[in-house]
């Protein structure tokens, strides 16, 4: 007892909330992996994996031990240390903004004053994971797949940004716990525009379908990770899957009220049922547009960034910044 | 500017069907079967490799080892053998054998029957481990079906 007394109260807090943003990945890229294929099923009048388990319940944790045990294959000629080393930039930041996130009023590893610009500064050090892994593999389509997929990231970064500042002039903070709490009406209201923005840059920061052009199937194999194999791929997986839950989690603070719902007993503790419900569903957003729409052509997806979305993020901007002005 | 904001609006709109589109699917009943555990009739129209039909009257084949079928098939992949018997008219039929592994389905050998003897099969699972596997002795075969 007295050993565990001489740590601090903080650094316990700290260590549980980094135990919690580890489960909270795998056990997304878990539930996130088996939602993803079973709707892509039903989405076409499957029925998706059905064989291990209740409905295929256990696929994704027969796949992860099958992926721990298959064979590294590295290139030859691929540059080795930053080939190792682009997995585990892409995976390795992945808990940061998850423990900034107030999934309930009580349950937050800490609430950080720039907790918004944290969040987008880390996600985007996917950017460079991405450039380095397509770099590294010495292979033409990963190479192109990394080029697409930096034009496309630092094109979106800047309306998805816009959209986002249009909020923070109207609640003044960077804190998502000050950001929520000042949601008596959901931004989504307020703020439909920026809200509509942040949508589409979201499905293109995560490089998803229909702005999935990095990893392109028909055109360039798997794109970055053609030469990825076993464990290193399905770190980009993983990273993958949780940066598309780290945008729902944004989209749903700053724009759906966060915690917000009908309250429940204990609410300080159960918000959290709220909150993953909204995130959750703008990850079923995410699946049904990926197997909806086609993929764009890249002049289209830039059209679309620099033509469309930023000169109306600007415009909302100003007219926000006029209202909360008066 | 009026070309820039109907593109804006037309392209939401479509976005907006196609995404109605998927969701119908998502709610409608699933149309495939769980393949091995699970089959669906075949359509009469299938052509599998061809088999002997059992005539329902006689019980049996209707093969008079005319040998019209061995001859015609461009592919010569069917073999047909006969002996005459004491009582009987015409020949009995001892051996009818299809080498499945040259066979190119094109029919030669069911146009060409006199007594409609042959038909497609609807036998869809045919994989064998040897080639031996895909000679058939459709007289076998025409006395195991029921």
């Amino acid at each position: 007892m007295e050993t565990l007394n001489a740590f601090a109260p903080e650094l316990i807090r700290m260590i549980i909330a980094v135990i919690g943003a580890a489960v909270l990945v795998f056990g997304n890229a878990l539930v996130m992996g088996y939602m993803e294929r079973k709707l892509a099923g039903h989405f076409q009048r499957r029925t998706g994996p059905m064989e291990v388990g209740f409905h295929g319940i256990l696929q994704l944790i027969v796949d992860g031990i099958k992926l721990m045990a298959k064979q590294l294959v590295i290139p030859a000629k691929a540059d080795k240390p930053l080939y190792m080393l682009a997995p585990i930039i892409s995976f390795a930041p992945v808990f940061l903004p998850l423990l900034v996130i107030p999934f309930s009023d009580r349950i937050q590893g800490f609430d950080l004053d720039v907790a918004l610009l944290f969040m987008l500064a880390i996600a985007s050090v996917n950017v460079f994971a991405v450039l380095i892994g397509g770099w590294a593999s010495n292979n033409k389509y990963s190479m192109f797949g990394a080029f697409r997929a930096v034009a496309q990231s630092i094109a979106y970064e800047i309306p998805m940004l816009l959209s986002l500042l249009a909020i923070v002039f109207m609640t003044n903070t960077f804190s998502l716990r000050g950001i929520m709490d000042a949601q008596n009406v959901w931004f989504i209201f307020l703020q439909p525009v920026a809200f509509l923005i942040y949508l589409v840059s979201m499905v293109a920061e995560t490089n998803r379908a229909p702005f999935d052009l990095p990893e392109a199937e028909s055109e360039l194999t798997a794109g970055f990770h053609t030469e990825y194999s076993g464990m290193a791929f399905s770190l980009f997986m993983m990273a993958e899957y949780t940066n598309m839950f780290i945008a729902s989690c944004i989209a749903t603070v700053f724009f759906l009220g966060g915690t917000s719902g009908i309250p429940l007993p204990y609410f300080e503790y159960t918000g959290i049922i709220w909150f993953l419900l909204k995130a959750y569903m703008f990850m079923f957003f995410l699946v049904w547009i990926r197997w909806t729409f086609p993929r764009t052509r890249f002049d289209q997806l830039m059209n679309l960034c620099w033509k469309y979305l930023l000169p109306f993020s600007l415009v909302n901007l100003l007219i926000t910044v006029v209202v909360v002005k008066l | 500017m009026k070309a820039y904001f109907s593109e804006l609006f037309t392209g939401a709109w479509s976005l907006i069907v196609g995404m109605k589109v998927t969701l119908k699917a998502l709610f409608s009943p699933v149309v495939t079967v769980q393949y091995p555990r699970q089959k669906i009739d075949v359509t009469p129209n299938y052509r599998g490799h061809i088999d002997l039909i059992k005539d329902p009257e006689t019980g049996t084949h209707r093969c008079i080892t005319c040998g019209s079928c061995m001859r015609d098939c461009p592919s010569d992949c069917i073999v047909v053998e006969g002996e005459k018997r004491e009582g009987v008219k015409g020949k009995v039929l001892t051996l009818f054998t299809l080498d499945y592994t040259k066979c190119s389905h094109c029919g030669a050998c069911v146009e060409v029957c006199p007594t409609d003897a042959l038909d497609y099969c609807d036998d869809y699972e045919v994989a064998g481990s040897a080639r031996e596997d895909f000679h058939y002795d459709l007289i076998k075969r025409v006395e195991e079906r029921e």
